[in-house]
């Protein structure tokens, strides 16, 4: 601590990377304790990289290859390289009537459940009223259920009930419905941060709690609403058991089609791996696009 | 028209004096209501009716037999919970869920631990690094399963191609076929699935060790090891705490995986209570027992979920009051 010259700032270093002046000689000091590390902490780095993304890249190459070379040696390399697996699948239909079935059924789950969440969230958040706290409980209780105990009487419920089984709106109601307590949990905090000056300042403006909503809470809330929003996507998306019970034929999405495609063609190895690697390309894409909002999502959720 | 928002809002947060008040305020008070019954009413319709409705109908399925068609009027009481819990294949679909749990938290939270410990330093590449063990977690489980299916192929597959590099041969049946390999084998596919996210928690939890702690230590002459266990670990408590929380439930509820990977098989050796219930549900049509197998399901994981949280994250909430006042 002593070395530390007066214009760094002991909070500001431990944010900012590179430290000028007598910060050196500390930053040199911490990094020795471990520097003898260097080259296991890379090894160790490599090995989970390697570990990580084999299967993933043994799955990308293996569809750049034929079946005899997948059987003549399992673990090789693409020799020749093959484009016939990737281009099958994608001059066919399947691969793309699931991709619009998976999109559209993730985007209705998300719209839904962002709008109903935030229109929960709101009154549960800024108004005083007997029945808030129970209500919200109602919502934290709704956690602990989890969809598959659910599954069979939501079967029936959506397929002879509401006779809307095999369709985008059967899967993606429910789906929402699921994601709502976690929603709402997520959000509330969010909007009761938001300062009551705000408020308000918007109300001696004359406007009304409704209007407060429409312009002031909704855009300030944003940021949380994209992240559960983002989390609700990805949920639906990776989504298994209720597609497998809901939806059939053409109405199938992504997830079936893979598990289909493998178990239909599974002598067909190579064209298994161009198909599962062709699928796995929207939530990578996703992901790496979003990822700073999943991984917030996911560690609000934890702090919350 | 403008002083009115502001005693609005004083009514609200007085809702004592009610009777009192003149017209203009009850009318406002039936506003509010109105307006709090239309921005939940979406929200508590869908809740309601998928989630709360069809939770309910599987408590009244579980008393009856029912093959999904005609009325429901065959009542036998508590025979399906008696049938489940006798079925040798249910009780021991639990015992799998239960080593699940154990042994994903046994697995991932050294190996977690490790790895975000290792990667906790100004380093070049780190927020790749952070991506790349991230992917397996983005991957849906069915994407997931089928590459390791592949991969664990009795015969064809990578991983027995690369044992033969190095002079050792894989199961006859293959690590998916033979039943003693294949919970072990599922575990360690999970492993892989689900290392990320404690990877990723963990890391953010690290953010929060203050570095004056750390550097206070160094001064005093402590060991990184030293540092990590004594301080950077305890400090972790709660993240740690809440993943093993999520990772239990999570484990409970375990289907696609198993589904993709084996099926239940072979021979039931890894059947979970999930795939129990769907089996028993979709294909044999014995609603009433798949929706007593689903009761269990979620008594099970209300009563881990309940005990954790008054034993285990009970201490954080105790907890959470001490480190305030010393700052």
């Amino acid at each position: 601590m002593s070395s530390t010259t007066s214009t760094v700032p002991t909070v500001g270093e431990s944010v900012s990377d590179p430290v000028p002046g007598g910060g050196r000689q500390r930053r040199r000091r911490r990094d020795g304790g471990r520097g003898e590390g260097g080259i296991l902490v890379f090894l160790v780095a490599l090995l989970v990289v390697a570990l990580t993304l084999g299967p993933v890249l043994y799955a990308v190459l293996g569809g750049f290859r034929t079946n005899a070379q997948l059987a003549a040696d399992p673990a090789g390399l693409p020799d020749p390289w093959v484009f016939d697996n990737y281009r099958s699948v994608l001059l066919g239909s399947t691969f793309w009537t699931y991709l619009v079935n998976s999109v559209a059924v993730a985007v209705i789950t998300t719209v839904v459940t962002v709008v109903c969440g935030l229109m929960a969230a709101y009154p549960l958040a800024r108004y005083q009223f007997r029945w808030r706290e129970p209500l919200f409980m109602v919502f934290v209780v709704g956690l602990l259920f989890p969809a598959t105990v659910a599954i069979i009487p939501l079967f029936i419920l959506v397929t002879q009930d509401l006779d809307i089984g095999n369709t985008w709106w059967g899967v993606a109601l429910p789906q929402a419905a699921f994601a709502l307590p976690m929603t709402i949990v997520i959000l509330r905090p969010f909007l009761m941060a938001i300062p009551h000056e705000v408020e308000e300042a918007a109300m001696i403006d004359g406007a009304s709690r409704l209007q407060f909503f429409w312009r002031i809470l909704l855009p300030l809330s944003a940021p949380g609403a994209v992240t559960v929003g983002v989390l609700a996507f990805v949920a639906s998306w990776n989504a298994y058991l209720l597609p497998l019970l809901l939806l059939r034929g053409e109405m199938k999405t992504l997830p079936l089609g893979v598990a289909d495609f493998s178990s239909q063609y599974s002598s067909d190895t190579a064209g298994v791996f161009a198909f599962t690697t062709l699928a796995m390309i929207p939530a990578l894409i996703f992901f790496l696009a979003m990822q700073k909002r999943i991984v917030s999502g996911l560690q609000g959720a934890v702090k919350g | 028209m403008s002083s009115i928002p502001i005693a609005r809002r004083g009514d609200a947060q007085t809702p004592a004096g009610r009777g009192s008040r003149p017209a203009g305020a009850r009318r406002r008070d039936w506003r509010m209501a109105l307006e709090i019954v239309a921005f939940t009413a979406p929200a508590l319709l869908l809740f309601a009716l998928f989630v709360v409705w069809p939770i309910l109908r599987a408590v009244q399925f579980s008393l009856f037999r029912w093959n999904g068609f005609g009325p429901l009027v065959d009542f036998v009481g508590l025979q399906n919970y008696a049938s489940v819990l006798a079925n040798e294949v249910f009780t021991d679909a639990v015992v799998h869920n239960l080593i699940i749990v154990v042994a994903s938290i046994l697995i991932q939270l050294p190996l977690g631990l490790a790895i975000a410990l290792l990667l906790n330093r100004r380093m070049r590449g780190q927020g790749l690094l952070r991506t790349i063990i991230f992917v397996p977690y983005v991957l849906s489980e069915v994407i997931a399963g089928v590459v390791w299916f592949q991969l664990l192929q009795p015969g064809s597959g990578a991983l027995e191609a690369m044992l033969g590099l190095v002079g050792l041969e894989g199961p006859y049946q293959g690590f998916l076929g033979t039943p003693s390999l294949a919970l072990p084998t599922l575990i360690v596919v999970l492993t892989w699935k689900y290392i990320g996210l404690a990877v990723l928690l963990f890391l953010a939890g690290l953010q929060g060790v203050p570095d004056e702690l750390v550097e206070a230590a160094q001064i005093d002459g402590a060991s990184w090891w030293r540092i990590q266990w004594s301080i950077t670990i305890p400090l972790l408590g709660p993240t740690i705490r809440i993943w093993a929380f999520l990772s239990m439930i999570g484990s409970l509820q375990l289907f696609d995986m198993v589904w993709i990977l084996t099926g239940g098989g072979p021979a039931n050796a890894t059947t979970t209570m999930a795939t129990f219930l769907v089996n028993e549900g979709t294909k044999r049509q014995n609603y009433g027992i798949a929706a007593a197998a689903s009761v269990v399901l979620f008594v099970i994981a209300l009563a881990m979920a309940l005990l954790y949280q008054r034993f285990v994250l009970a201490r954080d909430v105790a907890a959470a009051d001490v480190p305030r006042g010393v700052r």
